[in-house]
């Protein structure tokens, strides 16, 4: 029996009823993977160490670990020991960390096993994974079609049913964005959920790491294993971690779900505001309410989010200098030329471009124009953030306002287009809030994803009004045809 | 025409915390180079850093001993630029709020006192060392002392000159080992500072063009370098020319100072607050703990020594100005009850021991324990004043304990009256002449049968005795 588009509920089953090995589902995942090797969702496997890993739980044959033996890719962004991690970066393309990220190396302790490093965005920045140094991700549903991004590899990788789940990060919409054109389940914790320790710094006040899935219950198991303080990252929030399958099954009645106003989707084509019309009826169906709420604020996300992600970013990658690891340039006559030469080959683009308007907006006579002024702004959007939720329980909208689109057709012109990408998911990211994006539908063979934004460490709620929508619905189940690869 | 010299200073205090600011690797200096480094200190990609709080106590300490307002919120800033010994690209300092503000410092100067304002101290991060001389056509980077906690302490512009600079490093030396926040060992660079210097005429209100010299870190080096700046300066301006604002080296091989190239300083540091780092928040108890764990200051020592130990006011100001002198001196106080004596010595032969050697106190062979020991064994006439000091010797080179050397020499006061008049006895017998002589009236003799006896005794006969006797047996 295939362990292809399986969840991990399922494959839980399978491998306690004994159907199958731990060891037989690794291999078939990494035959999978070497299969849809032409999607190019992988940029390293971790073929030798995931052998190894499941013969011995295998072995072990006690557990009580509901990860335990189940294959899982981690988004190259995230360090772990002694396995490359590259950023999709030719800057990195020959680190190995000597040390693991905090929220790999809890869901491995729960009994996962890596069995790859996934393709994203170079460092993260950019809506459609055409940044990577490793080349295009393809979308599963449609050849020559991106995924979406950052964390396009790992929504490919789940979409593909290569692995039941993946790792991502959000710092603008990164793993919510690349779900909803894939067709799965991707959601963005609360800022400090999910300790940032060992992950590849973007944005520090704005990155988010979060699970990749076919379920909204399936990301409820890796959150449950992800979540929790680490004293390693002081941003990392110090508060309870409820068990997130406890609640997910509650009945919905009743629930206040809010529309924002000021994101008209009269403007978006005309089949993902059918999809978002339906799933509204849905939802009123299973007993939720709706009122239109106001964020006057909300419509200064974009510019706000692209001064403070690209200032904070043009700090993080100065450590990325050719000296004391990553690519170095050759030939170079002093240190300034090191870095000039090192840092102009290692990064590409879109990387250098945002180095470049974070450092103008940080630099003097700029600072307070740029930078501060957009943090003011980002204050004012929490407030909004705050008002709302007294009188809602959840906010809805679109994921994304198009589905996924050919290479090369958006943002080589005018990089704005793409930034237009993040104009939903921008937002929770700004306050901080967790997000997730369910599949809702198709347009043109392919998938629409449908956000919810939560409140303030309210997982919980967010996974259950998942659940309950996917346990009365089957987007979510709908497969991509892969003949093409 | 008659110039006035304004200096303000900047000093950087590396604290005594056991592990660094933002890691827990070691502080310990001299380790072998990138030893003391783990994964926050090189910068690898990925790493957070979380603060040590002893350095926030530290800092707070030393705000409270001159009189400062503490920030118990504090809140980093990254101070962005590229240098291979800085692995992040950027420095986690204190911009907009600094841990203390305001305050002041007492100084002497040439028999002047003078009280220094002080304009803020911040913590921030050590960069690592460039070693550009030890390897043909490359430069080696030691990250060891990279990430080691600094307080920053800005003075206000109130120095008049180069003696008065050095007066304040010196009170800011007594100050910051006395709170053991730093161990202010400047040739290790534990104590450094840049001195901002500029010249203007007597009686203006405005400030001259400013040049800053650059990690000066000796007394020495303060004095000489401001002083060849002032000249430098004084020389422009009464040429008609004008000081260029700029940032200088000091070079103590050729004494003098010299601009620093344009690409070193150069820099728009793209201040902004670190977003890896929530605000630290000390509480109002923590701050109630540093106060009840407050340690004694210079000034509170001198007058305790004073009231409780009767020691006079030069000699308790002497010990109290230097830490490791007092507190070896509040160690071996604890064992012995002839306080004064103790401190003649310390004061005395100890001091001189030291000065010749150029060492401190707790760099040398001697132990509280052991002096104390020495002070005991002169009070109970065990040995002479004297042969204390030939036995002080000793210790000084082999760091053996004064009941050890005299034993081992025998070195033994003799008191007991019976072998004293035995030796004198026959001191008197073997020189008539001299006695005929003493006792006809030439009373300088005296001290010739003295030395007799304590020629023959190699020094160890108790000398109250042998005087005591001898004026008995030449009556």
């Amino acid at each position: 029996m295939s362990i292809q588009f399986k969840s991990i509920t399922e494959l839980r089953a399978m491998l306690d009823d004994k159907s199958i090995s731990s060891s037989e589902l690794i291999q078939e995942s990494l035959q999978l993977a070497k299969k849809y090797k032409e999607l190019n969702c992988f940029v390293t496997m971790n073929e030798k160490i995931s052998v190894k890993k499941a013969s011995s739980i295998d072995l072990n044959e006690k557990t009580n670990s509901t990860l335990s033996g189940i294959p899982l890719a981690q988004k190259d962004l995230f360090c772990t020991e002694g396995l490359r991690t590259t950023c999709s970066s030719k800057i990195l393309s020959n680190f190995i960390p000597p040390y693991t990220a905090t929220a790999v190396e809890k869901l491995e302790d729960a009994g996962s096993i890596t069995i790859g490093k996934t393709n994203m965005d170079e460092f993260a920045m950019g809506s459609s994974n055409e940044t990577s140094f490793f080349g295009n991700v393809h979308n599963p549903w449609k050849k020559g079609y991106v995924p979406g991004g950052s964390s396009g590899g790992s929504a490919a990788a789940v979409s593909a049913g290569i692995v039941p789940a993946a790792t991502g990060t959000d710092t603008g919409g990164s793993i919510r964005q690349p779900a909803a054109h894939c067709g799965i389940t991707g959601l963005k914790p609360t800022y400090g959920r999910v300790s940032r320790w060992g992950m590849i710094a973007f944005a520090s006040s704005l990155d988010q790491a979060g699970p990749l899935a076919r379920t909204a219950e399936d990301c409820a198991i890796l959150l449950n294993a992800m979540s929790g303080h680490d004293s390693k990252d002081t941003t990392s929030l110090n508060s309870n971690v409820p068990d997130f399958l406890e609640n997910i099954n509650q009945p919905i009645d009743g629930l206040k779900i809010g529309i924002i106003k000021e994101f008209d989707i009269s403007d978006l084509d005309t089949d993902v505001q059918a999809c978002f019309e339906d799933s509204k009826k849905n939802y009123e169906s299973l007993g939720a309410q709706f009122v239109e709420v106001s964020l006057p604020n909300i419509s200064a996300s974009v510019p706000t989010y692209y001064s403070i992600a690209p200032a904070e970013c043009s700090s993080n990658l100065s450590r990325f200098d050719g000296v004391r690891f990553g690519h170095r340039a050759e030939n170079t006559n002093d240190l300034n030329d090191l870095y000039i030469k090192s840092r102009s080959e290692g990064f590409g683009d879109e990387v250098k471009r945002r180095i470049l308007i974070g450092t103008y907006a940080l630099s003097a006579g700029y600072y307070d124009a740029y930078y501060k002024k957009a943090q003011q702004v980002r204050r004012l959007i929490k407030n909004d953030f705050d008002d709302v939720f007294k009188s809602v329980d959840l906010l809805m909208t679109p994921t994304s306002p198009n589905t996924a689109f050919k290479f090369g057709s958006k943002g080589t012109q005018n990089p704005v287009e793409l930034y237009l990408e993040d104009l939903f998911t921008i937002s929770s990211n700004l306050a901080g809030l967790p997000a997730i994006s369910i599949p809702h539908g198709q347009v043109n063979s392919l998938p629409v994803g449908l956000q919810l934004i939560g409140n303030f460490l309210r997982e919980d709620q967010l996974l259950n009004a998942s659940h309950i929508f996917q346990k009365n619905s089957d987007f979510h189940l709908a497969k991509p045809n892969l003949e093409d690869f | 025409m008659s110039w006035e010299t304004v200096i303000g200073l900047e000093t950087h205090v590396q604290l005594s915390t056991k592990t660094k600011l933002f890691s827990r690797a070691s502080t310990s200096f001299g380790a072998s180079p990138n030893t003391n480094v783990n994964l926050i200190d090189c910068g690898l990609p990925g790493v957070l850093p979380s603060v040590n709080k002893e350095a926030f106590y530290k800092a707070i300490r030393f705000g409270m001993a001159i009189n400062a307002q503490i920030n118990q919120t504090s809140i980093f800033d990254r101070k962005n630029y590229f240098y291979a010994d800085l692995p992040k690209g950027y420095q986690i300092t204190q911009m907009d709020l600094p841990i203390v503000l305001g305050g002041s410092i007492d100084i002497h100067a040439e028999e002047s006192a003078k009280t220094i304002n002080i304009t803020r101290a911040h913590l921030e991060e050590d960069a690592g060392k460039s070693i550009h001389d030890e390897f043909d056509g490359f430069s080696a980077i030691d990250l060891n002392r990279a990430g080691t906690p600094l307080l920053e302490i800005v003075s206000e512009p109130e120095m008049s000159s180069a003696k008065e600079a050095v007066a304040y490093m010196k009170a800011m030396h007594q100050l910051v080992t006395y709170l053991d926040v730093s161990d202010g060992n400047m040739a290790q660079g534990s104590l450094r500072c840049d001195a901002n210097v500029s010249i203007r005429k007597r009686g203006d209100k405005e400030l001259g063009t400013r040049t800053e010299i650059k990690n000066i870190n000796s007394f020495k080096f303060i004095e000489k370098a401001i002083n060849f700046e002032i000249k430098r300066q004084i020389k422009i301006l009464e040429s008609g020319e004008k000081v260029i604002q700029e940032t200088r080296l000091y070079d103590s091989s050729k004494d003098e100072t010299r601009p620093m190239r344009s690409k070193e300083f150069a820099n728009d540091y793209r201040y902004f607050p670190e977003p890896d780092l929530l605000p630290v928040i000390i509480s109002d108890e923590e701050i109630q703990k540093i106060k009840d764990e407050f340690p004694e200051l210079p000034r509170e020592k001198e007058a305790r020594y004073q009231s409780d130990l009767g020691l006079s006011a030069y000699d308790a100001q002497i010990i109290a100005s230097s830490k490791t002198m007092a507190d070896f001196f509040d160690t071996a106080v604890k064992k012995t009850k002839n306080y004064s004596l103790l401190s003649n010595w310390l004061i005395g032969e100890i001091s001189a021991y030291l000065n010749k050697e150029q060492i401190e106190i707790n760099e040398s062979k001697l132990s509280a324990d052991k002096v104390a020991t020495l002070i005991n064994r002169i009070d109970d006439q065990t040995i002479s004043g004297k042969i204390g000091k030939s036995i002080f010797e000793e210790m000084c080179l082999s760091g053996a304990s004064p009941d050890e050397i005299i034993e081992s020499k025998g070195l033994k006061q003799i008191s007991d009256d019976g072998a004293i008049e035995d030796i004198i006895n026959d001191v008197i017998k073997d020189n008539p002449t001299q006695v005929e002589a003493y006792i006809g009236g030439k009373e300088k003799l005296f001290g010739f049968f003295v030395g007799q006896v304590m020629k023959i005794t190699q020094g160890k006969a108790n000398p109250k005795a042998v005087n005591r006797i001898l004026k008995d047996k030449l009556k």
